[in-house]
């Protein structure tokens, strides 16, 4: 099935059903197939076609999740690119998957102008209006996008054809384009949807950015099945959320650990103060087992799941919630309908208790990087079939003596801090750029809240550099989550006996120091 | 004195999230969330900035857009919380 179908299949279904809201527009199954139908007519007739990738560069916003589903009926793949994006890494990735079109908000079209200068190539963009001002030349306005005709794209795409191409950061320090057809959508968020016994009747608030698959795949588990999706932009402000789960009667919260953390550091709650909560998920990075349990203190109700993924396969596992007491340590066991093991250098399974690298079979495994085989080939790999490839993960795992699996350690230095996977190289060479620094190398320090903490040891060829003026040249060109926040003055970096900048040695010489 | 606390207000987000660029055009009225000027991380440094300046603990239930979502919201939550002592030392 393609995933517009999910839309589609629901409007026909229950069309005056509540399908989403966000901020106070709400839009039926019905207004929202039909709007995604006119803005695809819009799109095919701006020239779009079958097989384009077309960017979404937005916030949570209602105008998001329409695009997305719109880009889909118009036969085209679909390219959510987070929000807090730089212009030149957005100019990288419309360079790098020769997109057609950019379909943005007026507050960063100015973004958008700046990469299409660094990157010229032709597009169709749309953007929402901001306060007002004019959007300029060439730019389509979203409303009148809107207004399209809405008759039926005959795009004639198969479910095999590509759905999403998700950037994720690339150890490197270029991002790579994760390529996920339409049936691998399906598979991943029928798997998910089953062991979360999700129904019509959930209604799921997501404040994850919709750029984050996690994040994205509450918009289409939520659509697929009929329930309702509650749009938030931010969780700066966890009452207001609170509020509006209270409002909607919200059932499904997924977590990041850091919303968990900013929850746990709350003073004032009691008890089951949220008592239409049926399920909490978390993932990204594990939840510390004290964290877990004071959750459910405070969400009794709710069952709790732990889980692990990774962009290249959606998702890989899931502890039942019957396993919580007894192994909180633990991301479970495969998602229905796949299969993760624990293989060893040569690819051979261990036996439980001995770490190794975590391999991922199922419907679920993307296709490959797009237009990077050399990166393809380390991820996907032979499988036990020979018409089958296999994904390797790059995390190391173990598992117990009945076959649950317990998170180990990356095999590379990617850091991942509020949920976000970043890598070093990236933030390096961004470093590297200031002509004030001569040498830099950057760690994942462990913290309370992030998980881990972007932490940058800098030598400064210019002594009058301080502290402030290397984060605010990293604000300026990274995404808001890869700016260090703290940055550490050194002679020289910490090498290894050959000479080698090394980040070990720099972790070590920072946590010693605490 | 709200002018005080204004101006202390605008002097915190400026140096911690602006990175020091007083070129940047912040309004009073304007959300810094929408904005773009503070994060989800940053609102906890902004409220631990409001309690060790202006002498008082806010409660869960005051950490809302209402009370802290842009620079005339924050100074008039807190003139109304502060007391008389805090802002009397940061005036002198």
């Amino acid at each position: 099935m393609r995933v517009e179908q999910f839309l589609e299949n629901s409007a026909r279904l229950q069309g005056g059903k509540t399908a989403l809201v966000a901020g106070d527009k709400r839009f039926s199954y019905a207004q929202f197939d039909a709007a995604a139908d006119r803005l695809a007519s819009s799109l095919a007739a701006g020239g779009i076609v079958r097989g384009d990738r077309i960017l979404v560069f937005m916030n949570n916003c209602w105008e998001a999740a329409i695009s997305l589903f719109a880009i889909l009926k118009a036969g085209a793949t679909a390219v959510p690119v987070n929000p807090s994006t730089k212009a030149d890494k957005l100019a990288y990735m419309i360079g790098n998957c020769e997109a057609a079109g950019i379909l943005t908000q007026g507050k960063l079209l100015p973004v958008v102008s700046e990469a299409r200068n660094i990157e010229p190539r032709k597009l169709f963009v749309a953007s929402t209006t901001f306060r007002g001002t004019a959007l300029g030349e060439g730019v389509a306005d979203f409303e009148t996008c809107l207004g399209g005709s809405g008759a039926k794209v005959d795009h004639r795409g198969i479910d095999v054809d590509l759905a999403l191409l998700i950037y994720t950061s690339g150890s490197t320090g270029r991002p790579k384009g994760v390529m996920m057809t339409h049936r691998n959508v399906e598979a991943a968020a029928t798997s998910i949807t089953t062991y979360l016994e999700n129904t019509a009747d959930d209604i799921i608030l997501n404040v994850l950015p919709l750029a984050f698959d996690y994040g994205l795949y509450q918009l289409l588990m939520a659509v697929k099945l009929g329930a309702t999706i509650v749009l938030e932009a931010s969780f700066a402000f966890p009452q207001a959320i609170f509020d509006r789960i209270r409002e909607e009667g919200v059932t499904g919260f997924p977590l990041v650990p850091t919303m968990a953390a900013m929850i746990l550091q709350m003073r004032d709650l009691e008890p089951d103060f949220l008592p239409s909560l049926r399920y909490i998920t978390n993932t990204a990075a594990a939840l510390p087992p004290a964290h877990i349990a004071r959750l459910r203190e405070l969400f009794p109700r709710a069952t709790v799941y732990s889980m692990y993924g990774l962009t290249e396969c959606k998702r890989c596992t899931y502890l039942p919630p019957a396993e919580l007491d007894r192994r909180p340590g633990s991301v479970g066991i495969a998602i229905p309908n796949t299969e993760a093991f624990v293989v060893d250098d040569d690819g051979q399974l261990v036996t439980s208790g001995v770490s190794g690298e975590l391999v991922i079979r199922g419907p679920h495994v993307m296709q490959g990087y797009w237009r990077n085989d050399e990166a393809t080939n380390k991820m996907l790999r032979p499988g036990p079939n020979p018409w089958e490839k296999v994904l390797y993960t790059g995390d190391l795992f173990r598992t117990d003596e009945e076959g649950f699996l317990y998170f180990v350690g990356r095999k590379d230095d990617i850091i991942k801090t509020r949920g976000e996977k970043v890598a070093p190289k990236e933030v390096e060479t961004v470093l590297h750029a200031h002509p004030g620094i001569a040498e830099a190398v950057v760690i994942g320090l462990p913290d309370p809240v992030l998980g881990q903490a972007i932490v940058a040891i800098v030598v400064l060829s210019d002594p009058a550099l301080t502290q402030r003026d290397i984060i605010k040249h990293c604000a300026a060109h990274l995404e808001d989550f890869m700016v260090p926040r703290l940055i550490e003055f050194r002679g020289e970096l910490p090498k290894t006996d050959t000479g080698k900048v090394s980040r070990r040695l720099a972790a070590e010489t920072l946590e010693a120091a605490e | 004195m709200t002018q005080v606390i204004k101006d202390s207000i605008k002097a915190f987000i400026i140096e911690n999230f602006l990175f020091g660029d007083t070129s940047y055009d912040l309004q009073d009225d304007a959300s810094l969330i929408e904005n773009e000027v503070i994060d989800s991380t940053g609102v906890l440094e902004l409220v631990a900035f409001i309690e060790d300046q202006f002498g008082f603990v806010m409660a869960d239930a005051d950490i809302v857009p209402a009370n802290l979502d842009s620079v005339a919201r924050i100074t008039a939550f807190i003139a109304k919380h502060a007391e008389a002592p805090a802002l009397n030392k940061m005036s002198a």
